[in-house]
């Protein structure tokens, strides 16, 4: 047991201790940003990798977490009257859907019920339909596309194309403070450890088995006495969760939500992310979200739009070479030393 | 305790089953035999939700099957085996028949990990013979193995009725005869229907027969007189040529 828990310890007190002391505040937020895409690699490694679901959509959730911590640190900032946009938009009075996201308390419970909720909804007329594989990735994707002309075109709701953002404070503190930011770092990395090893409980339970065996043998497991609809369901709505939690905490360590951080693209750039990581393992999922952000940054920085050909390269090197991942490659090294 | 009447089956105007009437009592063993399209998959995948019935009528210990789901019908105590066995190769045995014994349960009380090992597993692990390979994964299996584990399976869900379809097929001698000698076992204290193409393994483990003929109970009765009926020699053997010439 312990020494099963050594490697997560070791990353733990690297994430949480060496981090903060060694890098500069530019680059502590950007790795707070990367994080925030590890816990919603987590829900994909969870959905996609264990259960079988190549879910194409995640950007909806995580914009829907987003959003709702945005409102929040809108109405708080405004004090209540009209945010910044709403007044350019010509809005006159504060929309009746905005008015209960002024409580903090109501802004972080909708940024994960929100999302859950739509993953019941959608998981329950989808997967008792039984939509699977293809089919179910496509409907995903449809719904990212969705949800960004919805956005888009709600001006005086969303604040359209531009989303939101010149977000100043968060309970009071200052977020241009790189102490603001170090705390939120802490923050992002101590949910992203708890979330991880909740997930991996989830993993390793019969649950956890259960949803293998519905991946693998979906009609075998309905003759067992299970409803596989239920299992992929609630996997579904899990990992929306997590997606949502995530787009609340990317809200304030970003400074930014918008219709071009959670439309398709995003959405598939995260899945590209758990595919290189290694889906079938949870902690390959975080890394892939970790190593692919870090490289995004660093090749726009170098060659602009030459990364989008690096990504789609690295997609499909490993799609083909090694398909479990850089956890797969990992793991054969490991096996190979021990053996 | 199964009870099906004038269940009729069609497939884009093919009738699969066309007046089926079969009685099953508490604790038989009876086997279910006939050639190749006979429509004995067909039956059942009827009684176990699989494929709906265009008319007829499928009870079981007072309830109707007709119209409920796969999941429902296995949770009244129906379990059912395929002609190719599916085990979840990615599971340990012990992990697949944990699985299957736990079907009960809410879905909540499954976040836990497994702790120990069920009386109901351990007794599925017992009969089939599996115990020494409890800890391996399932898709080391062999294709006999298989087959046991996914009797197993069914066992460690102590269900009321099995079905089990083409049980040794593929089988080598030696595997037939351990899973003979553990169907016979099981029958004790079960109700089970055996689908069977294999004619000596009949003759040694069957005592009650129905046999169908497209889509239809051509006779039932022990194996000595179904074996004796002119009409499944007929089928079976083709005894009138110009009938096998029309078909």
């Amino acid at each position: 047991m312990i020494k099963r828990n050594l490697p997560f310890a070791a990353i733990a007190v690297i994430a949480l201790v060496a981090a903060p002391l060694l890098l500069e505040p530019f680059r502590l937020s950007l790795l707070a940003k990367y994080l925030c895409y590890a816990i919603v690699a987590l829900g994909i490694g969870l959905a996609w990798g264990q259960g079988g679901m190549l879910t194409l959509g995640q950007g909806v959730f995580f914009g829907l977490g987003g959003y709702a911590m945005a409102m929040y640190l809108k109405l708080s900032e405004s004090g209540g009257g009209l945010p910044d946009f709403m007044v350019w938009s010509g809005v006159e009075e504060l929309p009746a859907l905005w008015a209960p996201f002024a409580n903090p308390v109501f802004a972080l419970t909708m940024a994960v019920a929100g999302p859950v909720l739509l993953a019941v909804v959608l998981g329950t007329l989808v997967f008792r339909q039984r939509v699977r594989g293809a089919y179910f990735a496509i409907l995903t994707q449809a719904l990212a596309a969705a949800m960004v002309i919805l956005l888009v075109g709600q001006q005086g709701l969303t604040g359209g194309t531009n989303g939101m953002t010149n977000f100043f404070e968060l309970f009071g503190a200052d977020l241009a403070d790189d102490s603001t930011q170090r705390v939120l770092y802490l923050v992002v990395a101590g949910v992203l450890g708890v979330l991880y090893l909740a997930t991996r409980q989830l993993v390793n339970s019969r649950f956890g088995r259960l949803l293998v065996a519905v991946r693998d043998g979906e009609d075998r497991v309905r003759f067992l006495g299970y409803d596989p609809a239920l299992v992929k369901t609630v996997t579904f709505a899990v990992s929306a969760g997590l997606a949502g939690l995530a787009g609340a905490l990317f809200v304030p360590v970003v400074g930014i939500i918008s219709p071009a951080l959670l439309g398709v693209v995003p959405s598939l750039e995260l899945v590209v992310a758990v595919a290189v990581g290694g889906r079938q393992v949870l902690a390959g999922a975080v890394l892939g979200a970790v190593v692919m952000g870090y490289a995004q940054t660093t090749f726009s920085e170098q060659f602009a739009n030459g990364w989008l050909y690096l990504q789609g390269a690295l997609f499909i090197l490993v799609m083909t070479l090694a398909p479990k991942g850089i956890a797969g490659i990992l793991g054969r090294l490991r096996r190979a030393r021990t053996a | 305790m199964l009870e099906l009447r004038d269940v009729r089956v069609v497939f884009d105007g093919f009738h699969a089953l066309d007046g089926v009437d079969l009685t099953v009592a508490d604790g038989e063993l009876r086997f279910l035999i006939g050639p190749n399209g006979a429509g004995k998959t067909t039956l059942i995948d009827v009684i176990t939700g699989l494929t709906r019935p265009a008319a007829g009528r499928v009870r079981f210990g007072g309830y109707d099957l007709v119209g409920r789901k796969e999941h429902q019908i296995v949770r009244l105590g129906v379990g059912r085996t395929f002609q190719t066995s599916v085990v979840f190769e990615e599971l340990t045995v012990l992990e697949n028949l944990d699985l299957a014994a736990c079907f009960r349960k809410p879905l909540w009380s499954l976040a836990g990990r497994r702790r120990g090992v069920s009386d109901a597993v351990a007794e599925a692990l017992a009969r089939t013979g599996l115990e020494p390979l409890a800890g391996r994964s399932a898709g080391v299996l062999s294709h006999g193995q298989r087959q046991w584990l996914e009797i197993g399976m069914l066992l460690a869900q102590r269900p009321r009725l099995l079905l089990l379809d083409e049980p040794v097929a593929g089988m080598s001698k030696d595997e037939r005869d351990r899973t003979g000698q553990l169907l016979t076992e099981i029958a004790d204290d079960h109700t089970v229907i055996v689908v069977e193409h294999d004619m000596e393994f009949l003759r040694r483990h069957a005592s009650a027969v129905t046999v169908l003929h497209e889509g239809r109970v051509l006779v039932e009765g022990s194996v000595e007189q179904v074996s004796a009926d002119p009409r499944v020699q007929e089928v079976y053997l083709g005894r009138r040529p110009s009938d096998a010439v029309g078909k």
